[in-house]
C-alpha cells in the first residue's frame, strides 16, 4: 500500500496536552513540516512561550528554549545573534505578543532580527481561563470582560499584523487562518515563506494565525471553527501585508 | 601586562572581553553608561555582538538566550534596572544558566538619586526574583579586584551554571585606579554539551527551561540540583579580607568601597591606640561565615558599616548568632560614611556607652 | 608622601583632565593613585570636581575629606572646598575668576591668574595646567616630566604638537610661587 500521509519529523511522538479541537495542533504540525522540507531541523533553535503552547519546547523536534511571558523575541534575539547560522523561530499566543510582549516583538521587528515568529491569535487568553485579551472581539465574553468587551472601556482589539507592517526591519507579515483545508494549506505557504525570509537573511518575519479555542469560548470544535469564520475574517483580514521582492 | 589607568566601568569591560565574553547586552542608565559604550567600542573588533535592547526585562532576556545558547554573556544595569531584570534573572537561575550581570549600585528607592549606595543588598543576596534560587554575587572594592573578579566571574559561572552579579556603586563604576590585567587562573571547566545550538541531527533536542508542572519535579529540581549546588558552592566559593579579628576590641564589617572608608577610621583608632579589626565579604552570597568564627571573647562589639540603612548586617547577626552585640552605622542616598563618624561609633562600643 | 587633592571648577576648565595626569603621573612613578570625579546633572554647568590621591602608601578610601590642596578654578568652587583643606595645606585659588580672598588664615593660600597667564600664553585652555604647574612647584607630588610623559599618552601623536604649549603653562605656573 502507498504511504499518503506520515508524522512529520519536525514533532516529536510526546502526546498533545491540547484541548480536543484547538488549532494549536494544526499549527505545530504546519511547522513541523515546513522545518523538515526545509531540512533546517537540526540547525533550528524553537523558543516557546507562555500561554497555551507553554509546553510547546517538548513537542518540536529540535534544540528549543522556554522563555518568560512575552520576552521571546528577546531570547530569540540573544540565541540569533549569538548563533547567525542557526534556524531560530518563537511560537507566541495573543496574551503573550500581544499584551505583555509588545516592546519585545515591536523592537525585535524593529531591529530586523533575523527571526521567524509564529503569532497564534485565538482571541482569548486559554491557558489561565478564558480572560479578555488585546485581541479579543468587541462584544465577545470573556471571563474579564463577562457583559462583552466594549471599545469605551477596552479600546478596540490590536492588529499586530497591520501594526508590525509599518516597522522597516519587518520584511514579511502575513495574516492567516487555519479554519478549513484551504486556509491550512495557504498557512503552510505562508510560513515556509517566513522561514525562507530568514535562511536569505531579509530580516524580520512574522505570520499571524488565526486560531480557535472551544473551551473559552464555550463552544463545539466546529462552532468554533464557524465563529472564526464569522467574527474573526472581518476584523482581522487575511492576506499579505509584507513580503520582501527576492521571496515573492 | 603592565599597569593602565582606567575607569571602573571601562575596566569591567575590558575585563569581561579578557575573559572570552563577546556578547552584551544593555540599556542606558547612570552610573554605569561607560560599560555599554565600551562594549558597543570594543566588541565589534573581537567578533562579537553588542545589543542595546529596548529595556532592562529585553536586554537580561537576550542573555538568557545566548546564555541558553552556550557562550559567555554579559549584562550590566544599575539599581532600578537591576529590578527589572529579575524576572529574567530568576528565569537564568532556575534553568541553571551561567552569565555575568554587574549592578552599578544607586541610592533607592525608587528612581532614589545616582549617587554611590550599598542598599541593594537584599535584592542581590536574596534572590530578587521569584523562587528558592541564589545566585553568586562579588563585592569588589577597587578597580584591580573588580577587574580580577570579573574575569573570574565568568569562570565561577561556567562552573556552577549559574548567574553571578558583581557589585559595585557609582565610585567603583566612575573612579580611575591603576589596573593590571593578569591572566586568569583557569578553572577546569564542563563542556556545554546543553547549550541550545542545533542538534545538526546528531543527538536528541536540548531543551533550556525552568518549568517543572509536576510539584515532585519540580522539588527534586529545587532540592537535588539547586540547593545541593547552592550548598557546594557556599563551600569552596567563600571570599573574604580579614584584618586583625582576633585581637580587636571591635571588629568592623564593611564591603565594597565602604570598606575603604572604614579602613581608614581603622588607621586613626590605631594611632589613638585602639585595636580594630574589619572583616571586609568579598563574595555577599556565599556570605562568609566562617569569618565571625575568629573574633574572640575580648571583642567588645561588631560595627558594620553600610550605605544603606542596614541590609548586611542582617546577615552579620546571623553569623554572630548573638555572641556579641552587632551595631550599626549607615549613610544613604548616595551620602558617603564620613571616617570620623565611624571613628567615634567605635569609640562609644569601646567605652561601653553602646 | 601622601597627597589628597580636590580640583574644582566649572564644567570646561579641564579640571577633570587635569587631575587625570596627576593620577596618571603618579601611576608612571609607581606610586598610588585614585581619581574620583564627581558625576551626574550637576556636572551640567554647575561645578565639576575630581578627588586625586597620589600616595606612597596604600590608598583606603578614594574620597577625599581631608585635602592637602584644593584648587579652586572659580568662585563656587571656592565657597564650597575651602573648608575641606587640612591646617597648613595648600589653597590655589584662580584669581582670574575668583574675586575674593580666603577665609581661613590657617592655610597657605597661593593667588594665581591663571587665564590671564594662559592668554598670554597663546591659549586660554591651558589655564589648568598653569594651576597644575604651580601645584606641583609647591608639593613636588610628581615630577613636571611625568606630567608630561603622561600628556603624551593622553594626547597621543595627533594632538602631540600641543605638548610645548602646555609644558610652558607648567612652568609658567610653577614660576608664580616661587
Amino acid at each position: 500500500m502507498a504511504l499518503v500521509f506520515d508524522r512529520t519529523k519536525g514533532l516529536t511522538d510526546k502526546i498533545f496536552h491540547y484541548c480536543p479541537g484547538c488549532t494549536h495542533g494544526i499549527i505545530h504540525r504546519l511547522v513541523g513540516e515546513v522545518l523538515e522540507e526545509l531540512d533546517v531541523l537540526g540547525d533550528t533553535i524553537g523558543v516557546a512561550p507562555v500561554g497555551c503552547s507553554v509546553f510547546a519546547y517538548d513537542y518540536f523536534n529540535c534544540d528549543m528554549h522556554e522563555a518568560a511571558h512575552g520576552r521571546a523575541p528577546a531570547v530569540a534575539t540573544g540565541i540569533k545573534r549569538v548563533r547567525p547560522d542557526n534556524v531560530v523561530f518563537t511560537y507566541q499566543g495573543d496574551g503573550d505578543l500581544a499584551s505583555i510582549g509588545t516592546a519585545e516583538i515591536v523592537h525585535a521587528a524593529h531591529r530586523g532580527e533575523k527571526i521567524t515568529t509564529i503569532f497564534v491569535n485565538n482571541a482569548i487568553y486559554g491557558m489561565t481561563g478564558g480572560q479578555m485579551a488585546p485581541t479579543t472581539l468587541i462584544g465577545q465574553k470573556a471571563t474579564t470582560s463577562p457583559y462583552g468587551r466594549t471599545k469605551e472601556h477596552s479600546g478596540m482589539p490590536l492588529k499586530v499584523s497591520e501594526m508590525l507592517s509599518t516597522i522597516d526591519g519587518a520584511v514579511f507579515v502575513e495574516r492567516v487562518s487555519v479554519h478549513n483545508a484551504a486556509n491550512i494549506r495557504k498557512a503552510k505557504k505562508a510560513i515556509k515563506k517566513a522561514f525562507e525570509v530568514q535562511l536569505k537573511g531579509e530580516g524580520f518575519g512574522i505570520v499571524e494565525v488565526l486560531s480557535t479555542c472551544p473551551t473559552n469560548w464555550g463552544m463545539t470544535p466546529v462552532e468554533g471553527l464557524k465563529w472564526l469564520e464569522e467574527n474573526m475574517l472581518p476584523y482581522y483580514p487575511l492576506g499579505n501585508f509584507r513580503t520582501p521582492q527576492e521571496v515573492e | 601586562m603592565a599597569k593602565v589607568l582606567m575607569k571602573g566601568n571601562e575596566a569591567i569591560g575590558a575585563a569581561a572581553i579578557k575573559a572570552g565574553c563577546k556578547y552584551f547586552f544593555g540599556y542606558p542608565i547612570t552610573p554605569q553608561n561607560e560599560l555599554p559604550e565600551f562594549m558597543s567600542r570594543e566588541l565589534p573588533k573581537v567578533d562579537g555582538c553588542f545589543v542595546q535592547a529596548e529595556s532592562e526585562v529585553a536586554a537580561i532576556n537576550m542573555v538568557y538566550g545566548a546564555a541558553g545558547a552556550g557562550v559567555r554573556v554579559m549584562t550590566s544595569s544599575s539599581s532600578p534596572g537591576i529590578a527589572l531584570k529579575q524576572e529574567g534573572i530568576s528565569y537564568i537561575a532556575g534553568a541553571e544558566l551561567p552569565c555575568v550581570i554587574v549592578n552599578i549600585v544607586r541610592g533607592g528607592p525608587g528612581l532614589g538619586g545616582i549617587q554611590p549606595a550599598q542598599s541593594d543588598y537584599y535584592q542581590a543576596t536574596r534572590g530578587g526574583g521569584n523562587g528558592d534560587y541564589r545566585h553568586v554575587v562579588y563585592a569588589p572594592a577597587t578597580i584591580q579586584e573588580t577587574v580580577d573578579l570579573v574575569m573570574e566571574s565568568f569562570d565561577v559561572a561556567d562552573q556552577y551554571r549559574i548567574p553571578v552579579m558583581v557589585i559595585g556603586d557609582g565610585m567603583i563604576g566612575q573612579m580611575m585606579e591603576p589596573v593590571e590585567f593578569n591572566e586568569p587562573k583557569r578553572r577546569e571547566l564542563p563542556s556545554k554539551e546543553w547549550a541550545t545550538d542545533g542538534t545538526k541531527g546528531e543527538r536528541e533536542p536540548n531543551i533550556i527551561n525552568s518549568l517543572f508542572i509536576d510539584p515532585e519535579e519540580l522539588e527534586v529540581h529545587v532540592n537535588e540540583r539547586l540547593e545541593k549546588k547552592h550548598a557546594i558552592i557556599t563551600e569552596k566559593e567563600v571570599r573574604f579580607e580579614s584584618y586583625n579579628v582576633e585581637d580587636a576590641d571591635v571588629v568592623c564589617v564593611a564591603y565594597g568601597t565602604t570598606s575603604r572608608i572604614v579602613k581608614n577610621a581603622i588607621a586613626k583608632c590605631e594611632e589613638e591606640g585602639l585595636k580594630v579589626g574589619l572583616i571586609r565579604p568579598i563574595t555577599l552570597w556565599p556570605f562568609p561565615d566562617k569569618a565571625f568564627e575568629a573574633i574572640t571573647d575580648k571583642t567588645k562589639g561588631i560595627l558594620t558599616v553600610e550605605m544603606s540603612t542596614g541590609q548586611m548586617i542582617d546577615d552579620v547577626k546571623i553569623a554572630m548568632n548573638g555572641r556579641k552585640p552587632v551595631y550599626f552605622h549607615g549613610r544613604t542616598g548616595g551620602m558617603i560614611p564620613n571616617p570620623d563618624d565611624i571613628v567615634a561609633e567605635i569609640k562609644k562600643i569601646v567605652g561601653g556607652e553602646k | 608622601m601622601q597627597e589628597r587633592v580636590i580640583m574644582a571648577g566649572f564644567g570646561g576648565q579641564g579640571v577633570m583632565s587635569m587631575g587625570q595626569l596627576l593620577t596618571y603621573a603618579g601611576m608612571i612613578e609607581n606610586k598610588n593613585v585614585s581619581w574620583l570625579p564627581s558625576y551626574g546633572p550637576e556636572m551640567r554647568g554647575g561645578t565639576a570636581n575630581c578627588n586625586v590621591m597620589v600616595s606612597d602608601e596604600p590608598i583606603g578610601s578614594p574620597i577625599v575629606t581631608e585635602a592637602t590642596a584644593t584648587i579652586a578654578m572659580n568662585r563656587p568652587s571656592l565657597d564650597k572646598f575651602e573648608a575641606d583643606v587640612v591646617k597648613d595645606g595648600n589653597l590655589l585659588i584662580n584669581s582670574s575668576l575668583i574675586d575674593r580672598k580666603a577665609e581661613r588664615d590657617d592655610l597657605k593660600v597661593y593667588y594665581i591668574p591663571a587665564n590671564e597667564v594662559a592668554v598670554e600664553l597663546g591659549n586660554s585652555k591651558v589655564a589648568n595646567m598653569v594651576m597644575l604647574g604651580a601645584y606641583l612647584e609647591l608639593t613636588k607630588a610628581v615630577k613636571v616630566e611625568s606630567i608630561i610623559e603622561a600628556l603624551k599618552k593622553v594626547f597621543g601623536e595627533r594632538k602631540a604638537h600641543l605638548i610645548p604649549l602646555n609644558e610652558k603653562a607648567l612652568a609658567k605656573g610653577a614660576e608664580l610661587v616661587k
